[in-house]
């Protein structure tokens, strides 16, 4: 088990090492005066002219062969180093810490709620086969499906701030701002909704919690079509072998099998597909996190990447393989709880 | 055939192909519905009625009204129709194309080379999707074409990891070995025998693809990093709508047309795509039962 386990995250260094090829390759299609501006700490320094432009490449060494670039760039990755972000006006590494916390509110929010309701969605559609309550669901998640996040967002904005004033973008009002950032507040994770009950502040808490709603709800609906989907196949398929068919013809009650038995084994599919969307949550609420003005992971990554802003771009890279490995690696432990049919190898 | 009689069957594929078909007409007809004015450099320059910020409602002259910077809205929804059908279309037939031949290179030799592209393709789904297209068509520059080769370069590992597995089944079937036995060469065999039976499964994640790539072709334009201003792009007026969300004190909804006319338009282009690939998808399942 440890062994396999270990074998998976071996993986990892494979992955990582063809992402900073790739960054890297596109960082070098930049002339190496584009790329000195990532390594000026204010805009007068490029304001010496062309000869001190000239020096400066040459101190930094951008002329140098790319092999020789690469290996002194990636040494200072390896040494810890992830670089300055001029995007954040701070170290990659601390613009990344202090903006995670944020990022795993809302996606823990939307995901667990969101998982729930795609399992009892998918299994009433599957148990309702091509009756009414089937076809709305289809229905209902197709909508979301097709609805651009940003579309879908914008009229959440229109409907439940413009016009009702119930939930404002941003994560926190100006007033708990105030009491998050004062002395007497202590920021155990990061996370605001958490923090404020660990503080025992109920008011910092709701206000949070307003700030959440319209993302959160947004992403859920968004996401909810592909989950719902596979819950409803796999039921379908679960309700069609023949335990189920013995348990309904000795008598036991239809919600008893179709609940208890069949959904059971009907959500070994949603496992996997629910990793794969926590993972692609985990770094692709990019546009969520614009419209709502929500500072986390997602925004920074958009920001970074519009401004061409290597070291950030290079930093979430490597979180998201982070993510996107331990992420599948806990799906892998977690199938034989599900199933005990399936012995890790 | 039995695809067409279950399409026509089906009410929401029904739908689905019906609004297809009339944004066919829309960008067939684009300069019928929204003729371009003189001095336009090219038909997708979406005129503007003046330089002023705040947008105008529907009016006699602009049937949509204008958004930010009186662009009209009417002519940039039309012509946004074929915009989007150059996008989606154009990304998925790279992808397909890039797809293919980097699938049947792997399963036609095998061994290392099948282990190095099925590696790329890995590193290349480890990379988080919208964030490295904004970074590439950061580089690239704004417009349709930088748009579609960003999208494609990081959409393609579908179709290979498809393509490259229909060739592993397919091969070892009956007719694939009559075919070799009367002496038909390798690439006769991939490409007139394996490929085309490998078809339907690629045609339905293209269907379901072409709708998704112009959602994130106009994530680009909403996030500043897609087409040119002004350019007739969906993404590009809702991003302008994005400033006028709130309406003056009082009256809410006052710009609910900057939003409103773009946004149903995308939503209905990419309702349609997913419609049609959902039913695909069905007909294809083996377990789908009628």
């Amino acid at each position: 088990m440890l062994n396999y386990a270990f074998r998976r995250l071996l993986m990892l260094p494979v992955v990582m090492f063809a992402l900073s090829l790739m960054i890297f390759a596109l960082q070098m299609s930049l002339t190496p005066t584009q790329r000195l501006a990532a390594y000026a700490p204010s805009p007068d320094f490029l304001k010496g002219g062309q000869e001190s432009i000239r020096m400066l490449i040459e101190q930094y060494g951008l002329n140098d062969p790319f092999y020789i670039q690469y290996g002194r760039w990636i040494g200072n990755i390896l040494t810890g180093n992830l670089g300055w972000s001029e995007t954040a006006r701070q170290p990659v590494g601390t613009a990344l810490a202090s903006l995670l916390p944020a990022t795993i509110e809302l996606v823990f929010l939307a995901f667990f709620p969101g998982l729930l309701l795609a399992i009892y969605l998918g299994s009433r559609a599957g148990i309702y086969l091509n009756r009414w309550p089937d076809h709305l669901i289809r229905v209902f998640t197709i909508l979301g499906w097709s609805f651009p996040v940003y579309v879908f967002g914008l009229l959440m904005l229109l409907v439940f701030y413009s016009a009702l004033d119930w939930f404002p973008p941003g994560r926190l009002s100006q007033w708990a701002q105030a009491v998050v950032a004062s002395p007497s507040f202590v920021r155990y994770t990061g996370a605001n909704t958490v923090d404020a009950l660990l503080n025992g502040n109920l008011s910092v808490f709701l206000d949070a919690l307003r700030h959440l709603v319209a993302p959160v709800v947004t992403l859920i609906y968004v996401n909810l079509a592909n989950m719902t989907r596979v819950m409803r196949t796999s039921m379908l398929e679960t309700l069609r072998q023949d335990y189920v068919r013995t348990a309904r013809a000795k008598g036991m009650p239809r919600r008893v099998v179709e609940l208890h038995h069949a959904r059971r084994n009907a959500l070994l599919p949603v496992a996997t597909i629910a990793g794969m969307e926590l993972a692609y949550m985990m770094g692709g609420v990019v546009i969520t996190e614009t419209i709502f003005d929500y500072s986390g992971l997602g925004q920074f990554a958009a920001k970074s990447a519009a401004n061409l802003d290597f070291p950030a771009i290079l930093g979430f890279g490597l979180y998201f393989a982070l993510v996107l490995v331990v992420l599948n690696l806990l799906v892998d432990l977690i199938y034989p709880l599900l199933d005990p049919r399936v012995k890790t190898k | 055939m039995k695809v067409l009689r279950y399409l026509a069957g089906n009410p929401m594929s029904l739908l689905g192909v019906a609004i297809l078909l009339a944004f066919v007409l829309i960008a067939v007809f684009a300069p019928v519905l929204a003729p371009p004015q003189e001095f336009q450099m090219t038909p997708y320059d979406t005129p503007r009625a003046g330089f002023l910020a705040t947008p105008q409602p529907p009016s006699a002259d602009a049937v949509f009204g204008t958004t930010e910077g009186q662009y009209d809205i009417y002519y940039a929804v039309i012509w946004g129709t074929r915009t989007a059908f150059k996008i989606g279309l154009g990304v998925v037939a790279i992808s397909v194309l890039v797809g293919t031949i980097v699938g049947a290179t792997a399963a036609y030799y095998g061994g290392a080379v099948d282990e190095i592209l099925m590696r790329a393709v890995d590193a290349f789904m480890a990379v988080p999707f919208l964030i490295a297209a904004m970074v590439l068509t950061a580089l690239l520059g704004k417009g349709i074409v930088p748009v579609t080769i960003a999208l494609a370069t990081f959409g393609w590992m579908g179709y290979a990891r498809i393509i490259r597995s229909e060739i592993l089944r397919i091969r070892e079937m009956d007719y694939v070995h009559a075919a070799r036995t009367y002496g038909a060469s390798d690439l006769r065999l991939i490409a007139l025998h394996i490929i085309p039976n490998a078809f339907f499964p690629v045609l339905v994640l293209a269907t379901m693809a072409t709708g998704s790539m112009v959602l994130s072709a106009s994530a680009l334009s909403f996030l500043g990093v897609g087409t040119e201003e002004g350019y007739a792009d969906w993404g590009q007026f809702i991003a302008y709508s994005r400033n006028w969300i709130i309406g003056q004190p009082g009256n809410p909804f006052q710009y609910w047309y900057t939003l409103a006319f773009p946004g149903a338009a995308i939503f209905l282009f990419v309702l349609s795509w997913n419609l049609v690939g959902d039913t695909l998808r069905d007909i294809l399942d083996p377990r789908h039962t009628r």
